[in-house]
């Protein structure tokens, strides 16, 4: 006789509840576009440096203070100073001036003595090359 | 610890504008003074270099377009807060603008409009006399 008994953890459905929950944490995992802190910054990492990019129009350099704290801690200061010509009545206002700070907890340590920061176009990049321990290590597999 | 002022401005999708290139537009933040001889206009523009700045005049209407360099990315994204997108915005401008004498320069990621005002707008100053 033959018949088929119904099997939740039959593969195939196993096999998609996984999918499923797989899509899932990946949906969780993505990063968001959100607004947080000023500036708002997005961060790349590759296997030697961290990428840590904020738009900061209207800054110049010297408006600037970028340090790095117990080797994982970066923190951007800065102002933004006004503009408005003297003796102007405004029409629209949609800028904001004033001074911001913002620190970041890096996911690991890096090598504050290489740090690199560029202001080009309003756009800050800073790179921060990671440390010698946190650097992925390839190892030499002996025949 | 120096206290935050500035926020993180939410950005605008300009939708209804017909695009020929892929990628979004956002609105760029504008400030606008007006002085006794011209308006200004200061508009954000980061990540735009002053040669992809398309500033046009035309049927009274001033058009502001930039385009932000494709920057590569080492990588993958961890934290992502912003996105990058070129920048559209058009402003009505009255006709006692003279718009032969608009001048533009950028600097910084910010795009400085100087619109000067007609003789014809231009306030006078009526002396009185004494009779």
């Amino acid at each position: 006789m033959f018949w088929t008994r119904f099997n939740p953890f039959s593969n195939r459905v196993w096999n998609d509840l996984q999918q499923l929950q797989g899509e899932m944490f990946r949906w969780f995992d993505r990063p968001h576009w959100g607004v947080a802190a000023f500036p708002a910054v997005n961060v790349w990492e590759d296997g030697d440096s961290l990428h840590v990019e904020a738009e900061l129009p209207g800054l110049q350099l010297e408006d600037l203070e970028i340090f790095v704290t117990g080797n994982n801690q970066l923190t951007i200061k800065g102002e933004r100073k006004q503009q408005t010509p003297e003796k102007a009545s405004e029409h629209r206002l949609e800028w904001h001036y004033g001074s911001f700070v913002r620190t970041l907890t890096l996911p690991f340590p890096v090598d504050d003595r290489k740090v690199n920061a560029r202001l080009e176009n309003g756009v800050l990049r800073i790179e921060l090359p990671k440390h010698e321990a946190a650097r992925p290590r390839r190892i030499p597999v002996k025949a | 610890m120096a206290e935050n002022n500035l926020t993180v401005a939410q950005r605008t999708d300009t939708t209804n504008v017909e695009t020929t290139r892929n990628g979004k537009y956002f609105t760029p933040r504008v400030d606008i003074f007006e002085t006794d001889g011209e308006l200004l206009l200061l508009a954000d523009l980061p990540g735009v270099a002053p040669g992809d700045i398309d500033l046009r005049y035309e049927n009274g209407e001033l058009v502001v377009q930039g385009k932000v360099q494709p920057h590569e990315h080492k990588g993958h994204l961890i934290l992502g807060e912003y996105e990058e997108g070129d920048f559209y915005c058009v402003f009505q401008i009255h006709e006692s603008i003279d718009a032969a004498r608009i001048e533009a320069e950028c600097k910084n990621g910010v795009l400085t409009v100087h619109l000067p005002k007609a003789e014809a707008a231009k306030p006078k100053q009526v002396t009185v006399k004494a009779k």
